[in-house]
């Protein structure tokens, strides 16, 4: 079973996307803060992460590239979800190794399993 | 005042594009215009005052004063300029910082209704499905609504420069245009596209074009009540393309159609008839025309319908 790390401040959509994310037959690890999702990147290996960039502790971007620093962590996809879309921020993110920006507000819940789901074909 | 910010304060193109103002509007450049003035108006009392008056101390003394007085007053004005540029910046960032903080609940809100719809929680019945499209239409109202309010205190900001390329205006106007087709048909809208063959690709940034195609394709669908028809034409004029959308739809009454392009404006005849909408749809698109060194226009009989265009430079 594929595991996919949601690292999210926002206890609503840990709970709506674990919900439908399990019955897509994937296994949903959570993490509150950027802190705690460095952590379980690493002693869980997902196969994806999902990372909001305004997070609590360590934001988005500083997660982002610890994880592509990281040997171990450097070749998961990350698929980034937030409603951040300032000057720079998509480029900033899509450089740093992103392999998808997505802006919360333009996409349905089930676009944006589709695109989790297809990042985790490729 | 510290050096450093005396330094900071002469750079006048910084502090123009900190308050999103143009040079003219800009108080930095109005006060060193007025100090040019002064000094013009200096020069020129003492030369009349030295052609027409023998004692050179007097006209010395004339001088001295005109130009205190000019420059006193200089400042007062520019000050003032600056205190309503500054309060008009602190406004843009408030809306912006408001509209970033609800724009995550109300996500969150969205998401939510749309998992109770999908019935992957439980069976949901008819009626229940009813309430629920309600409700994740209001959300998206609510979503679409802050996300104006943030582009409306970005262009304010000056936060929304271009990313041109070269694109095809028309492929954009027909992706645009099988987006709305659904919504088209269901208010009875036919929408009819006539471009003109062999038109030239154009460098713009899409994602700005498209907020402006997408509102008012969305405008002309939505204030036609009944059946309707919206036309479209895309032709070249010279070095710039000509876009046209044509409706016959509520129209906009005379009285309203100078306040259209403003920031909130709703028509008063659409307001009675309860259509959606923030105001602001116009006002960013011609923020954007503008920026991209076009022009925008409409002209509109109430009753009869409305006919907006644009024109943007090929390059």
């Amino acid at each position: 079973m594929k595991t996919i790390l949601f690292i999210e401040d926002e206890s609503a959509l840990q709970k709506a996307f674990g919900e439908i994310l399990r019955q897509e037959g994937y296994q949903v690890v959570s993490a509150l803060n950027g802190e705690i999702g460095l952590r379980l990147a690493k002693s869980k290996k997902p196969n994806l992460i999902l990372l909001d960039l305004i997070l609590p502790k360590i934001n988005g971007f500083e997660v982002l590239k610890k994880l592509k620093e990281e040997e171990e962590t450097k070749d998961i996809p990350v698929i980034v979800l937030t409603n951040l879309e300032g000057i720079g921020d998509i480029d900033k993110a899509l450089e740093m190794g992103a392999t998808t920006y997505l802006v919360k507000a333009q996409y349905s819940l089930e676009e944006v399993v589709e695109k989790i789901k297809k990042t985790l074909e490729e | 005042m510290k050096f450093k910010e005396v330094l900071s304060q002469l750079n006048i193109p910084v502090q123009c594009k900190k308050y999103g103002l143009s040079l003219w509007q800009c108080p930095q450049f109005l006060f060193l215009i007025m100090g040019l003035a002064i000094i013009c108006s200096s020069l020129a009392t003492y030369a009349i005052g030295s052609k027409y008056i023998e004692d050179p101390l007097l006209v010395a003394l004339i001088v001295l004063m005109l130009s205190a007085i000019l420059f006193i007053i200089a400042v007062i004005i520019t000050r003032s300029f600056e205190r309503l540029a500054e309060a008009n910046r602190m406004k843009s960032e408030f809306v912006s910082i408001v509209s970033h903080q609800l724009r995550s609940p109300i996500s969150n809100l969205k998401w939510v209704i749309e998992l109770l719809m999908s019935g992957r929680i439980s069976k949901v019945t008819p009626k229940q499905l009813e309430y629920f499209r309600i409700l994740k239409e209001n959300s998206g109202r609510m979503e679409e609504l802050v996300s104006d309010l943030l582009i409306v205190s970005r262009i304010e900001q000056g936060k929304l420069p271009p990313k041109k390329e070269w694109i095809s205006l028309k492929n954009l106007i027909e992706k645009l245009i099988r987006e709305i087709e659904v919504f088209a048909k269901a208010s009875n809208v036919k929408i009819e596209f006539n471009p003109e063959k062999n038109l030239p690709q154009i460098f713009t940034d899409p994602s700005q074009l498209k907020l402006v195609i997408e509102n008012l394709l969305d405008n002309a669908v939505r204030y036609i009540k009944g059946k309707g028809k919206v036309k479209i034409k895309l032709e070249k004029r010279g070095k710039n393309l000509y876009f046209e959308i044509k409706d016959n739809g509520v129209g906009i009454p005379k009285t309203d159609q100078k306040y259209i392009f403003q920031k909130f404006f709703r028509s008063g005849n659409i307001m009675r008839q309860q259509t959606e909408g923030s105001g602001l749809g116009l006002y960013i698109a011609r923020s954007i025309i503008n920026k991209a060194g076009g022009e925008i226009g409409f002209s509109s009989q109430e009753d009869k319908g409305s006919t907006f265009w644009f024109t943007l430079p090929i390059k």
